[in-house]
């Protein structure tokens, strides 16, 4: 990571050293520089735009792959005539040809019509829309505590690497990391759901809130139901950040920079946190970046076991009939949070580090 | 780069995370979570009983299936039409005793002397939720609605396809004219929908009836809420004409996996849980002698079955697909059934959990039931089944395997559903004893099963229906007419039977309506159906569901000597059910509590202790 200006020090020093430059020119360093970002900016949103364009073509064509008759997947075991298989194609669009389904897919897609779910007779953007905000609860209330935690813990234990905390640490990191999440979260629900021995079920086993209730009581209900999914989460998303961190956190360890922090009398606490860890954080921003982007798409294991309503379950519900439209509209809106997520995080990278994109 | 220029970087970015920054966003996601967990047991002792605030008693009971619609025309899942069966009324019920036609919107029905036209009578005590009388018209309108709008007819629209006309001449006449004799006219499961409402929607394909609440309807409960995935809230109707449910409330409250349904049955938060279809033997188990929680294991209303591919074929002759042509051979489908040892299925696959399989309609249909005689019985016998393979030309050569007409070993291809346990298990045992033949199997188990199904591509196939009171839908599906119209159509066939002495027998059962008489011919066409051999049922899988007995103290199962309760053929279960007396408590409110305090008052002098070293550190930096 760089800095644009040095601390008041460094700046006597190079004073002394150098003579004061001349006064910029009317298109100066900063100018270049805001020209360069720029350049750097419109690349990086012209390889997203490519991304997405890729995705609506991948996508159309990809699902299309699945073996199998969505109109005969959904009537099949009922009693269904000809005629009704007919007027089921033509509804859906299946009777055209294939490059004309593809047309009037991405035609639509531009204007955010995502087409029509086959099983739930429902607008796609509409079974999305009702779903995100569930799932943006569930996925950024956990998003938020286990970066905050992963970075914490992760920046702890690099410090103090080698150490029992450290190993602690490490260790539980490595084995929540591993650990199944729908297992996880069945035990998290057997001992704080329902209760174990001594200890009492104190939260919901399922669901997202118990209907039937407004205002405040709506909202405790719902941070109620919350607690389970979002510790499940955590648990299993936190070592991740953590050891992320710590690697980064590493290899700055022995920087010379540091040695002069300490030199110059600073507490250990300030060094770390007023100097290595800033440095450190790039490695860091893109996962939490990266983990943003993830943060739509839920998380199909978790929301099945606390049957969380959100966009995972659905995700699962659209494949398994397969629900084209839905499949599809889906996958566009996952893998858009992801490339536009990424997108910032390479916008960010230059701002961190003026070295990125020169 | 200089070392000096590190030291800026904090400053010139002062959006960068800081630890401090983070030690407080964990420190109030911590707050938060105990905050949360405080919430638990002191202002939220126990969600979901049956008896919930203000002495509302409240029925909770868990699915796992999504609605696809609630409107009436397009829904075909189980949950949603189990939903639109409470509420609104169809012609005809069933009787929960042995599921014979009892009278439901129609109080009496009567067929003309030439059996093509149908009168029935309509109640004039039913009211709709809003307030105004329901009608013939209603009726009337109903079924005209499906014959003429194919958008309405995409659910049940295999009801009206032998209709002509339908009128309803007064409030309490109705009058439906078929084009050829149809038995099943009491057997008719169409909801009857509010003529007011409806006819005001302009598309039925994407009108799903769950945005304006209550929905007006007639039977048992009203339904006055529906969040997708999360829960469906039903009010008693106090009107109902049969009478008001017991219960003020009916929830459907979602648990996607099974298990954590189970633990929420334990807990109280459900009062009922059954299964996909039924519940594990495992967690039958578990929950057996489970205080104040009851299993009900009841005989089921499916039977579980090997298909045999007959060579897929459509109606206009052609021949499609890749079944092996030595299953064309009765003797060959007789002796693999005969290698199938049903009792170590039951005892083993389904650890008690089913019955043994015979006929075609398990016995809980009592009317249609059929079992082979003893001579017409392919029991278990490996010994007999190798004599008919031999006899059939396929002979064990010297390296114990037995080999087809063209020379090469016979080996058969079954198909089996990925997501079903037993599938899988059975196949197991498949593999065993017809090894043993000399018979090799591959096992195909996939996630959608019905693509290579519908194009023919397979040698055997797990199967298995749900079967109504009115076992015509099951039969129909091995009917000639039931093929695909060409190979690339897709027909309502099962797995391509199309035997002549069976469609004779067939038309002539639904053209009978005496039903003695046609409960005979039904049991002649599963004798038929036995005989040929494309069909070997296993197994009658049990309904295997529990419920909280201090929450429900008695409800009413279908049959009503010993059946199930989750999705009868008709409303009887949360409508009989009678809420429990007692206070139903659970326990370990207080102990919840006082755990929710203590582990509150950890976390927050946690919170406290970092704080402090927080304020400490600054202290220093400043010095």
């Amino acid at each position: 990571m760089q800095p644009t200006a040095p601390d008041a020090a460094s700046a006597s020093v190079d004073k002394a050293a150098v003579p004061v430059p001349a006064p910029p020119a009317v298109r100066g360093p900063r100018s270049r520089t805001t020209t360069a970002y720029l350049r750097y900016g419109a690349g990086k949103a012209g390889g997203a735009a490519v991304s997405l364009l890729a995705v609506l073509v991948t996508g159309f064509f990809l699902f299309r792959l699945i073996p199998g008759d969505p109109v005969k997947t959904m009537t099949g075991g009922r009693q269904v005539s000809a005629q009704q298989l007919a007027a089921y194609r033509k509804e859906f669009g299946l009777d055209l040809p294939l490059w004309q389904q593809f047309t009037d897919y991405c035609g639509k897609a531009l204007t955010g019509d995502l087409g029509t779910s086959y099983q739930f007779h429902t607008p796609v953007i509409d079974k999305i829309t009702e779903a995100l905000p569930n799932t943006l609860l569930l996925t950024g209330t956990a998003f938020v505590l286990y970066t905050a935690l992963g970075m914490f813990l992760g920046t702890r234990s690099a410090w103090r690497r080698g150490g029992l905390g450290d190993r602690l640490n490490t260790g539980l990191a490595l084995t929540l990391y591993s650990v199944p999440s729908f297992w996880l979260g069945l035990l998290i629900i057997i001992v704080f759901g329902v209760g174990l021995g001594p200890v009492p079920g104190l939260f919901p086993t399922g669901g997202m809130e118990s209907g039937g209730k407004e205002g405040f009581a709506y909202v405790l209900d719902v941070a109620h139901h919350l607690v389970l999914p979002v510790i499940t989460l955590v648990a299993v998303e936190y070592g991740q950040t953590l050891l992320v961190t710590r690697s980064a956190l590493l290899d700055e360890m022995g920087s010379d920079y540091l040695t002069t922090a300490r030199a110059k009398g600073l507490r250990d606490d300030l060094v770390r946190r007023r100097h290595a860890v800033p440095n450190a954080l790039l490695p860091t921003v893109t996962l939490v970046f990266v983990n943003l982007g993830r943060t739509v798409a839920g998380v199909i294991l978790v929301e099945t076991v606390f049957s969380w309503p959100g966009l995972g379950g659905l995700f699962y519900q659209a494949l398994s009939v397969p629900d084209l439209p839905l499949v599809q509209g889906l996958f566009l809106f996952f893998a858009s949070a992801v490339i536009v997520m990424n997108t910032l995080a390479d916008l960010l990278y230059p701002l961190l580090d003026p070295r990125v994109g020169r | 780069m200089s070392t000096q220029d590190q030291y800026g970087t904090r400053r010139s970015h002062p959006r960068i995370p800081r630890p401090r920054t983070l030690r407080l966003v964990a420190t109030a996601g911590a707050v938060a979570l105990t905050f949360s967990a405080g919430l638990a047991t002191p202002l939220n002792p126990a969600p979901q009983r049956a008896e919930a605030a203000g002495g509302k008693k409240v029925l909770t009971v868990a699915v796992a299936q999504s609605v696809d619609s609630l409107s009436p025309f397009l829904a075909v899942r189980l949950v949603s039409t189990s939903i639109l069966r409470l509420t609104y009324e169809y012609l005809t019920d069933y009787d929960p005793g042995d599921a014979h036609p009892v009278p439901g919107l129609a109080t009496k029905w009567a067929p003309s002397a030439d059996k093509l036209t149908w009168t029935y009578t309509i109640r004039s005590d039913a009211k709709w939720s809003d307030g105004q009388k329901v009608t013939a018209q209603d009726a009337a309108w109903t079924f005209n609605k499906m014959m003429t709008d194919q958008a309405a007819a995409t659910a049940n629209g295999s009801f009206v396809g032998n209709f002509r006309k339908v009128t309803a001449p007064s409030p309490t006449k109705l009058v439906v004219e078929l084009k050829k004799p149809q038995a099943t006219m009491t057997a008719l499961d169409v909801p009857i929908v509010p003529e007011h409402v409806w006819k005001n929607v302009s598309d039925l394909s994407k009108f799903n009836n769950d945005k304006s609440f209550p929905i007006v309807g007639d039977g048992p409960f009203v339904l006055t809420d529906y969040k997708a995935d999360s829960y469906v809230r039903l009010k008693a109707n106090k009107d109902f004409w049969r009478g008001a449910p017991k219960f003020d409330e009916l929830v459907f409250k979602y648990y996607k996996d099974q298990d954590a349904a189970v633990a929420a049955l334990r807990k109280g938060e459900v009062s009922f849980v059954a299964g996909q279809p039924a519940l594990t033997p495992a967690q039958a188990t578990s929950l057996k002698g489970q205080k104040d929680i009851k299993v009900n294991d009841a005989p089921g209303r499916r039977f579980y079955a090997l298909a045999t591919n007959p060579g897929a074929r459509a109606k206009n002759g052609r021949k499609f697909g890749d079944g092996d042509p030595s299953l064309l051979d009765q003797r060959v489908r007789n002796a693999l059934f005969m290698a199938v040892d049903r009792k170590t299925l039951i005892d083993k696959v389904f650890q008690g959990h089913a019955v043994e399989g015979q006929g075609y309609i398990p016995p809980r249909f009592s009317t249609y039931f059929w079992k082979p005689s003893a001579s017409q019985t392919l029991s278990y016998d490996p010994t007999k089944a190798g004599q008919l393979l031999d006899q059939a030309g396929y002979k064990k050569k010297a390296d114990g395997k037995r080999v087809g007409k063209d020379g090469k070993p016979l080996h058969y291809r079954v198909l089996c559903h990925a997501t079903d346990p037993n599938d899988k298990a059975v196949g197991q045992y498949l593999k065993e004893w017809w090894a043993g033949l000399g018979i090799g199997m591959t096992l195909d188990c996939l996630d959608n099963v019905t693509d290579p199904w519908l194009a023919g591509k397979y040698d055997l196939a797990f199967d298995g229906w749900s079967v109504n009171p009115d076992p015509d839908f099951v039969l129909s599906i091995h009917t000639c007419a039931a093929l695909p119209a060409t190979p690339k159509d897709t027909g309502a066939t099962d797995n391509f039977i199309c035997d002549k002495t069976y469609d004779e027998l067939y038309a002539k059962q639904l053209a009978e309506y005496d039903s003695a008489k046609r409960a005979d011919i039904v049991q002649q066409m599963e004798s038929r159906l036995y005989d040929l051999g494309y069909m070997n049922v296993m197994a009658y899988p049990n309904a295997v569901e529990a419920y909280r007995t201090d929450q429900i103290q008695s409800i009413e199962t279908m049959p009503r000597a010993a059946g199930n309760i989750y999705g009868q053929d008709g409303y009887w279960s949360w409508w009989s059910a009678v809420p429990a007396d007692s206070d139903s408590s659970s326990g370990g409110s207080s102990t919840g509590v006082i755990v929710g305090v203590v582990a509150g008052v950890v976390v927050l002098a946690g919170a406290g202790f970092l704080f402090a070293r927080r304020r400490g550190a600054t202290a220093d930096d400043r010095e």
